[in-house]
């Protein structure tokens, strides 16, 4: 396989966006990416378009019909919350694999305000819905149990899950891409309504619209068009799928996957969670970032509620130590499913290159990033970044 | 079918779920794979275990289990009483399935969360919905167990 390097990324702040649509999205994030990679849409031999809940739609040839009909391969990628992420990896395979020089990734997502995701079953006839009457399986009670398990194993507090939403909102005031931008207390964050034990509502993700691009390419072709510019090479591109754990199939289990990516990852980027400068984690509920705290080995087991006490995860500007989601996280910046993973590449990649699009919140001398992604059902994508 | 029409011609209470059979008393079914992974569930071509294509042994649960975690439900769809507690449960059996934890207080599941962990507890049955032919829909839920 052939080295891999981000030469543009481009995002779209994260909100909503009611006056557009799908493909309008998609296609100023690309028109955002190719020119920040100094590219048009020319140069692009393969694209992947990252989108859930239009997956039938070919969005990826109607971002084209936005940007440029050439004509390219186009593969509609659909993997849950690891949607935009999958399709980044797509393209870094195109690419290391010899068979294409520059291809793009666009993730991209439309929800407007729907909420509480997930499926009740039922069938045709609503009577037999299975939804809150054989437990919930939306994701707000999925993220509460595994919450309440690490609660079981460790005597983890509600105020150690608030404490992590607090951080993220405190990140996001620095990142004009974020959904939300306005600090809040632990008191604010603890009193605000239940949605499913133990998420208050300021513990969970809102939904929203936007999308994200990345043009990736060979080593060859960045030194054709870098011109001088620095690029981070993904070092790593990892994917799992849920193996076989004793609760998985009556509570998704999102440990042991990220478990088995992290690993994955670490051993082909040849790096550890120490030389790990800021990573942006799929924190969809306050509870899953710090179950991800362990599994991505930023602690150890057991440790994610004396991590966060010492300033764990914080932005070093802030005093703290191993910074993650310093973008705001998908709790504060937001999460357009198809758009997240893409975003986090963007994210990653301008603290590596100094970009000025990171400047307010810039993790100093990063020259190792980590992107982590968690798509119910289940997937997990770990990607390393380096420079 | 003549099954199709005996079933069309029943008006008695129908399981919300195949796996739920309500006679000659409410229990659930499921299979078990000979490496010992067992599934609340009868549709399955392999065990997502081991690989293996059976043949699987039928299995009746005893409804009996404990509460592994859990979590209390404040916000859902319209028409569903909130709040409710969604648990995991490991059955004695074996295996493990989703379900709601009746006759136990949520404001005392969020008080005191470790009172729930381990908490023993027993299947019961209750009607949830009339379907579009008027007959009753079972879901089976779990309580505390009586000593």
């Amino acid at each position: 396989m052939r080295n891999v390097y981000v030469l543009g990324t481009g995002m779209t702040k994260f909100g909503r966006y009611p006056e557009k649509n799908v493909p309008l999205l998609g296609g100023e994030a690309a028109l955002m990416a190719l020119k920040d990679a100094g590219v048009g849409i020319k140069d692009v031999e393969i694209f992947f378009c990252g989108n859930l809940f239009q997956a039938p739609n070919m969005v990826g040839q109607r971002v084209l019909q936005q940007v440029g009909q050439t004509g390219i391969p186009v593969v509609n990628v659909a993997n849950a919350c690891a949607t935009g992420s999958t399709a980044f990896r797509e393209a870094y395979m195109a690419v290391a694999s010899g068979m294409y020089e520059i291809a793009m990734a666009v993730g991209v997502e439309q929800m407007g305000k729907q909420g509480l995701l997930g499926s009740g079953g039922g069938g045709s006839d609503p009577a037999y819905a299975t939804e809150g009457r054989l437990g919930s399986g939306l994701m707000p009670a999925v993220f509460g149990q595994a919450g309440v398990e690490h609660m079981r194993k460790y005597g983890t507090k509600l105020e150690h899950f608030a404490k992590i939403s607090v951080k993220s909102h405190k990140h996001a005031t620095k990142n004009p891409f974020s959904q939300y931008r306005n600090e809040l207390s632990l008191d604010d964050v603890l009193n605000s309504r239940m949605i499913a034990y133990p998420n208050t509502l300021y513990m969970c993700c809102p939904t929203g619209d936007g999308a994200a691009a990345a043009i990736l390419v060979s080593e060859a072709k960045l030194r054709q068009l870098a011109g001088g510019r620095r690029r981070p090479r993904v070092a790593a591109a990892a994917l799992t799928s849920d193996p076989w754990t004793e609760h998985d199939l009556a509570l998704p289990d999102v440990s042991t996957l990220t478990r088995r990516a992290a690993k994955q990852a670490y051993e082909a980027a040849g790096v550890g969670p120490k030389d790990v400068d800021l990573t942006e984690l799929h924190d969809c509920f306050a509870t899953a970032e710090l179950i991800h705290y362990e599994n991505l080995g930023l602690c150890g087991d057991g440790e994610a509620a004396k991590f966060i006490d010492e300033g764990g995860g914080m932005h070093p500007a802030l005093g703290g130590k191993s910074p993650v989601n310093v973008s705001g996280g998908l709790l504060s910046k937001g999460h357009p499913l198809g758009a997240t993973g893409v975003a986090n590449i963007c994210e990653i990649t301008w603290h590596l290159t100094e970009d000025e699009r990171a400047r307010p919140r810039q993790v100093p001398n990063a020259k190792v990033g980590m992107a982590h992604v968690i798509g119910l059902g289940s997937a997990c994508t770990v990607h390393i970044l380096t420079i | 079918m003549a099954s199709e029409k005996a079933q069309a011609a029943d008006s008695g209470p129908r399981p919300i779920v195949p796996f739920l059979r309500l006679e000659p008393k409410p229990h659930l079914v499921g299979i078990r794979c000979s490496c010992g992974a067992i599934y609340v569930d009868l549709n399955r071509v392999a065990c997502s275990r081991c690989g293996s294509a059976g043949p699987f042994e039928q299995v009746s649960f005893s409804g009996k289990g404990s509460v592994y975690v859990f979590s209390v439900v404040h916000q859902s769809f319209p028409g569903i009483p909130t709040p409710y507690i969604t648990a995991i449960v490991d059955l004695a059996e074996g295996a493990a399935i989703r379900g709601n934890l009746l006759d136990f207080p949520p404001e005392q599941a969020q008080r005191d969360p470790h009172k729930v962990f381990g908490l023993p507890v027993e299947m019961v049955t209750r009607v949830v919905a009339k379907d579009r032919e008027g007959r009753d829909v079972v879901a089976f839920g779990f309580r505390p167990a009586k000593r």
